[in-house]
């Protein structure tokens, strides 16, 4: 809570509907724009909504340059009343879900359309490295242009050595998503993963092997976000939003990343919604690698920070586990859609909550947790959020 | 510790030259001012007018009170605080020179850097930080062992960023000259496997030249700058085996602009040195440029030698000086072109050279030693300009810190 703050107004019947999940491919010879007008036909003919009540437009994309979501509204017809372009990498969705949920909540706007999306040709994903950020381009890519995987390197050996932290620990997380995975029809990783092979597979950059990466590829992530009013006109079922947090730029003056900004602002989190850690029944945390979806249990309060990797040995994360985690596969599995990838975790949540997740339905999901994580623009991911989602009925 | 290296093999001619390849050059305003100054061998950082806190990586406003930022000179110790080693890159240059090892250093001046690593330090180490130019000539933090270790110079991904002479074959274009014998004895010292020793005119004998010659490594060839076919035919030859490229020739003339001067001097000043620049360059950079990245046997730079003055004219010396800015400007054009393709373009600045051209100036002047330990030290440090002594030092000092009152001086 900051100097000025006062108690957060709640986000009465705001929902989210129309999960929507673009099937990825490892590359696509199609622009980011394809990919977010097939999103947004996908969001009308799911929801019977028609394009004209689409109001609000709310897009996240590294790949559409030069054009930005006003280029894309006018590229693919929408006429919307508010507009907004998330440009917050793996932090995207929550961020975009919690501005649109204020929009329709007020009645700024009645209807957003929620996407994110990238392509991934031949050779774009070295752009997006090389371009990501002006501190990027100044003191990161020009040191051995290892990208994401470098500098995330560096985080996770510092990580794992302050908190006796083993890659076998880690490996846990990779091998219980890949388990979800397989229950996934749309996931990229067909095969099972053993520990074995995830500690036998090829150095990257040490200690960050290869089932510690996602794959880039091309795909997109829609929802809708509206009143809960209007959903039910529409005759559409929506995952109510209990709560919310942002945080940018937390800790700056910390040397090494250990944490992100979710430790600022957990408890907010757990209070707006009225509940506790042990209350949620399923959660997606972002895993760019399976060391910050760790970083994520003890700064979402699950365990304490440095416990992350006892809490990893004596849960089970799969689907049918004691502690449901990226039941999708995540993108440890599924491949990383670039700024899509920041709601792989929402659609999946929405869908649990909903009880319309499939093979991947976690019994019983009433509560869910989602988190998201991005922009490494030097060393250290800026952008944190979280939301807390709970299904219709409760 | 660093394996020591091996005297490159000898090239088979069969096989694919290796591209020179540069690593990413994409940067902003103030990372290419902070270029500038790695150029000159300095560490700095940007400092806060207002706050005094340095920062990095290079911003346009202090991050802690949004105050102005001037640079400035730093410690250069730091602590490794995590390191890793890159197996697996997309970009050309690095792909080629894998594993790469960076890390995270904690900065003695405060910020915390992204830092390539020599190869004989790791994490919790206390090591000093070298601001370096990479091939591309930008700005590169390296840690280096804060106590000299066996070897040192010859860790591979340090060499990337220098152009040690050690078992370089190297083209002086002068050794009629004091300068170019003392410059081309200094490279084999050096660990320089052959030195290429021009010679304009091989059927008049000069002083020094029976000691010189007689010297291990020493191959005399003929070369005159103000002979376009005398260059063509000699990179015919050597172009594809000279890795560094040492341009001595000088033609320094007293004399002014309204008084003393005298017009064929300055002409043939200009042909030699300027001309004779340029027609060098077109000779030896396209070769040079393609082989900036093969292994051990890489090309790594042409260093030219120049007056200060050449910044400033000079009283007495106008024709001489005049050329020497001519040669300056032609090498900052070269660098930028080089700077594309790997090869690092090196200005050595001299005062007035203790030389018979010099007579009538008073100490302190330049010594043929002090020049050679300028090339020597410039190549191993990989650093683009370097002066060679005091009266250098001092007139490039006060050129950067008020040019037009220096230019006043240097002419009065």
């Amino acid at each position: 809570m900051g100097k000025f703050s006062t108690v957060r107004q709640p986000y009465d019947n705001v929902v989210i509907t129309t999960p929507v999940t673009l099937p990825y491919v490892r590359f696509s010879d199609q622009s980011a724009h394809w990919w977010i007008g097939r999103a947004l036909r996908a969001l009308v003919d799911g929801s019977g909504i028609a394009a004209r009540d689409i109001d609000g437009f709310c897009l996240s994309s590294f790949t559409t340059a030069p054009d930005t979501a006003i280029g894309l509204a006018e590229h693919l017809g929408l006429s919307v009343r508010w507009l907004d372009h998330v440009p917050l990498g793996g932090a995207s969705g929550i961020t975009g879900i919690r501005r649109a949920a204020r929009a329709v909540q007020s009645g700024d706007c009645d209807v957003v359309a929620c996407i994110g999306a990238d392509t991934n040709q031949r050779g774009s994903f070295g752009n997006t490295l090389a371009n990501f950020s002006r501190f990027s381009q100044d003191a990161v890519y020009p040191y051995g242009a290892g990208g994401t995987n470098a500098s995330f390197a560096l985080i996770a050996r510092n990580y794992m050595e302050t908190f006796n932290v083993s890659r076998e620990d880690l490996g846990r997380i990779a091998v219980a998503q890949r388990s979800n995975a397989l229950k996934n029809p749309h996931a990229l990783m067909k095969d099972p993963l053993t520990l074995d092979q995830y500690m036998n597979a090829r150095p990257i950059a040490d200690p960050i092997h290869l089932f510690d990466c996602v794959m880039p590829c091309a795909g997109a992530e829609a929802v809708l976000v509206m009143r809960q009013d209007t959903a039910r006109a529409c005759g559409l079922a929506g995952a109510k939003l209990r709560s919310s947090i942002e945080r940018h730029n937390a800790r700056s003056i910390d040397p090494m990343q250990t944490s992100g900004g979710w430790v600022e602002d957990a408890g907010e989190l757990y209070s707006m919604a009225g509940v506790r850690p042990d209350d949620i029944d399923v959660v997606q945390t972002y895993d760019d690698y399976p060391v910050i979806c760790m970083m994520q249990l003890e700064d979402l309060g699950f365990c304490k920070k440095g416990e992350g990797a006892e809490f990893v040995r004596s849960h089970d994360l799969r689907i049918e586990g004691d502690f449901p985690h990226n039941t999708s596969g995540g993108q440890l599995s599924c491949g990383q859609a670039g700024a899509g990838g920041s709601y792989l975790g929402l659609t999946e949540a929405v869908r649990q909550v909903l009880g319309t997740a499939g093979d991947t339905q976690v019994k019983g999901a009433g509560l869910a947790l989602v988190s998201g994580f991005g922009m490494m623009t030097y060393t250290k991911g800026l952008s944190s959020g979280a939301v807390i989602l709970s299904g219709d009925g409760a | 510790m660093t394996d020591p290296l091996t005297p490159p093999r000898r090239k088979d001619p069969l096989v694919t030259t290796h591209l020179g390849h540069v690593s990413p050059a994409l940067r902003s305003r103030a990372a290419t001012a902070m270029a500038a100054r790695a150029g000159q061998g300095r560490f700095v950082l940007q400092v806060c007018d207002d706050c005094a806190q340095a920062t990095y990586p290079p911003r346009d406003r202090c991050p802690f009170c949004w105050g102005a930022l001037h640079w400035q000179d730093q410690p250069n110790g730091a602590v490794i605080a995590a390191q890793t080693t890159i197996r697996s890159s997309i970009d050309l240059f690095f792909k080629d020179h894998l594993p790469w090892r960076i890390g995270t250093a904690r900065l003695d001046a405060g910020p915390m850097a992204t830092v390539h690593l020599h190869g004989d330090v790791g994490r919790g180490d206390r090591v000093r930080m070298e601001l370096k130019l990479d091939r591309a000539g930008n700005p590169a933090l390296f840690a280096m062992p804060e106590k000299e270790t066996p070897h040192m110079a010859d860790d591979p991904q340090l060499r990337v960023f220098t152009a040690d002479p050690k078992y370089r074959r190297i083209l002086v274009t002068d050794g009629r000259s004091a300068t170019g014998q003392a410059v081309a004895e200094a490279l084999l010292k050096a660990g320089a496997k052959t030195v290429f020793l021009g010679n304009a005119d091989p059927l008049m004998r000069y002083p020094g030249q029976d000691r010189i010659e007689a010297v291990d490594g020493i191959e005399p060839v003929r070369l005159s700058l103000t002979d376009t076919r005398s260059i063509e035919a000699l990179a015919g030859q050597l172009g594809g085996r000279v890795d560094i490229v040492v341009n001595t020739v000088g033609f320094t003339r007293q004399g002014g602009v309204g008084f003393g001067g005298n017009l064929n001097n300055l002409q043939s000043g200009l042909d030699l040195e300027v001309t004779g620049l340029m027609r060098l360059a077109q000779g030896f950079a396209p070769a040079l440029s393609a082989r900036s990245d093969d292994g051990d046997n890489a090309a790594a730079a042409l260093v030219d030698i120049a007056s200060i003055h050449g910044l400033t004219g000079r009283a007495g010396f106008a024709g001489s000086s005049a050329t020497a800015a001519a040669r300056l400007s032609l090498i900052a054009s070269l660098r930028g072109e080089m700077a594309q393709t790997g090869i690092r373009v090196i200005s050595v600045l001299t005062g007035p050279v203790d030389d018979g051209w010099h007579q009538n100036v008073p100490p302190p002047k330049t010594t043929a030693a002090q020049i050679a330990r300028a090339v020597v030290t410039a190549l191993q440090q990989g650093q683009e300009t370097i002066c060679a002594d005091e009266v250098a030092k001092d007139v490039l000092a006060r050129w950067q810190d008020d040019p037009i009152l220096t230019i006043r001086e240097e002419n009065k």
